[in-house]
């Protein structure tokens, strides 16, 4: 794996074909647990690990895996993952674990990991599948971190809440009061509130991209270096 | 057909394989991640149990001298629940008892409160609970402190007709546009404390060591 192999699959996870808001899978916890930072950050996290080990994990095993039952076998290796996840955040992340709770085993139900297991870890080698999963994993992680932040700060007027969850009591000073006194906006908090803003980050980004297009078409013509816009582009 | 019967077997012995390859690996992070699940769920329950339980007032393995008590009435539940018995020098202190609330505005309200010896409320929090967020939800003790306002309170006190919230004519609190959930609360605090005061020398009973630990 070359750098610039390196830096496609990177690219391709987090932004191009960003599974949150392009590929638009994975969209189960991406509403359900999204309703903070620290929830959303966590998942994503979780989820990016599992991608990670199962795109490693089913990469070198995928020629000896029969084409007609390669579908059982990878959800099979995607649930012992998972489990084992799952285990060890219940050993040693408890806290956590409680808030995510559900959504953990959940994660096996995930079309995006059985997605890039089928699409790229089972025509690949270990190491690009690995960073595949991992980038894609990141990449949803991003998204829920924004939801989160968006109906975090919309809903309770807070970032960060619930850190101390994550990272140990001594975080609890993290938890940042973005607006003091605030009385909530319920909406942002409930279930409608994931679909709205994931609505909004989509349009973000669509927006981004059509800026991004606009400007190279203007510049294209003109020589670099005769024109500054060409040379920030 | 020979052939076909062939291919059909390997396909089916590499599933296997791959399942109990799974099972094998799925095993052994059991065995070694259990003692620190278990470990975690017991210091999890004890911080639990501390916040209501002020720590100056037992001395026992609370966690360890535990009372398996049948579904009752009074306490809303439906099977059986676990209180955990605070003992300060041999002597009983408190009790923690497990409690539903079954008329929240959305279903249940799971509480458990500990109860001094003397009958008076040493704590009591929600454990779960599906009431409006924003709304009802202020009976969370990091969404409001309403919760607090329990504490040291008994039906020695306090009279069957005050464990009501103030509109009904009690001595509780609530919040304006959200009365139904306090209701509930308080309604399941008092018949929690009638439960201790029907059943205070049963809850306290020693345990008879146990027949396996003699094994």
């Amino acid at each position: 794996m070359n750098l610039q192999e390196f830096k496609e699959i990177t690219h391709n996870g987090v932004w191009k074909q960003n599974p949150g808001i392009v590929q638009l899978l994975g969209m189960c916890p991406l509403l359900a647990v999204s309703s903070t930072v620290v929830n959303g950050v966590s998942l994503g996290l979780a989820t990016a690990v599992v991608m990670a080990l199962s795109g490693a994990c089913i990469a070198p095993i995928r020629s000896y895996v029969p084409n007609e039952i390669r579908i059982p076998v990878f959800i099979l290796i995607i649930a012992v993952l998972v489990t084992v996840v799952q285990y060890l955040m219940n050993a040693y992340m408890y806290g956590l674990f409680v808030v995510l709770g559900i959504f953990i085993p959940l994660i096996v139900t995930n079309c995006i990991v059985l997605a890039r297991v089928e699409a790229f870890a089972s025509k690949n080698s270990a190491l690009p599948s690995a960073l595949d999963g991992f980038a894609m994993g990141l990449g949803l992680t991003a998204v829920l971190g924004v939801l989160g932040a968006m109906r975090e700060l919309v809903g309770k007027g807070t970032l960060f809440s619930g850190i101390d969850l994550a990272l140990g009591d001594a975080a609890k000073d993290l938890v940042l009061h973005v607006i003091p006194n605030y009385k909530g906006f319920l909406i942002a908090i409930l279930p409608p509130g994931a679909f709205i803003g994931l609505g909004l980050i989509i349009a973000g980004k669509n927006w981004l991209n059509l800026r991004a297009e606009q400007k190279r078409k203007s510049t294209a013509p003109a020589t670099p270096l005769t024109s500054p816009e060409a040379v920030q582009g | 057909m020979k052939r076909i019967a062939r291919s059909t077997l390997q396909t089916a012995v590499n599933l296997v394989f791959f399942a109990v390859l799974g099972t094998a690996v799925l095993a052994s992070t059991y065995f070694m991640t259990h003692d620190a699940i278990v470990k975690s769920e017991e210091g999890e329950k004890l911080k639990l149990i501390n916040q209501i339980v002020p720590t100056a007032l037992f001395d026992n393995d609370i966690i360890r001298d535990t009372l398996t008590i049948p579904a009752s009435e009074l306490l809303g539940t439906e099977g059986n629940t676990v209180a955990y018995r605070a003992r300060l020098k041999g002597e009983p202190s408190a009790v923690v008892l497990e409690s539903i609330a079954p008329d929240g505005y959305s279903g249940k309200i799971w509480l458990i409160l500990a109860v001094r010896a003397n009958g008076e409320l040493a704590g009591v929090r929600v454990v779960n609970h599906r009431e409006t967020p924003g709304l009802g939800d202020y009976i969370e003790l990091p969404k409001s402190p309403w919760i607090k306002g329990f504490d040291g309170k008994s039906r020695e006190e306090y009279k069957d007709a005050d464990w009501k919230v103030k509109k009904d004519g009690g001595k509780f609190d609530y919040m304006a546009g959200a009365t139904i959930t306090p209701r509930a609360v308080v309604k399941a605090v008092n018949k929690t404390l009638i439960y201790f005061e029907q059943n205070r020398v049963k809850l306290f009973a020693v345990n008879e060591p146990k027949k396996e630990e003699t094994k």
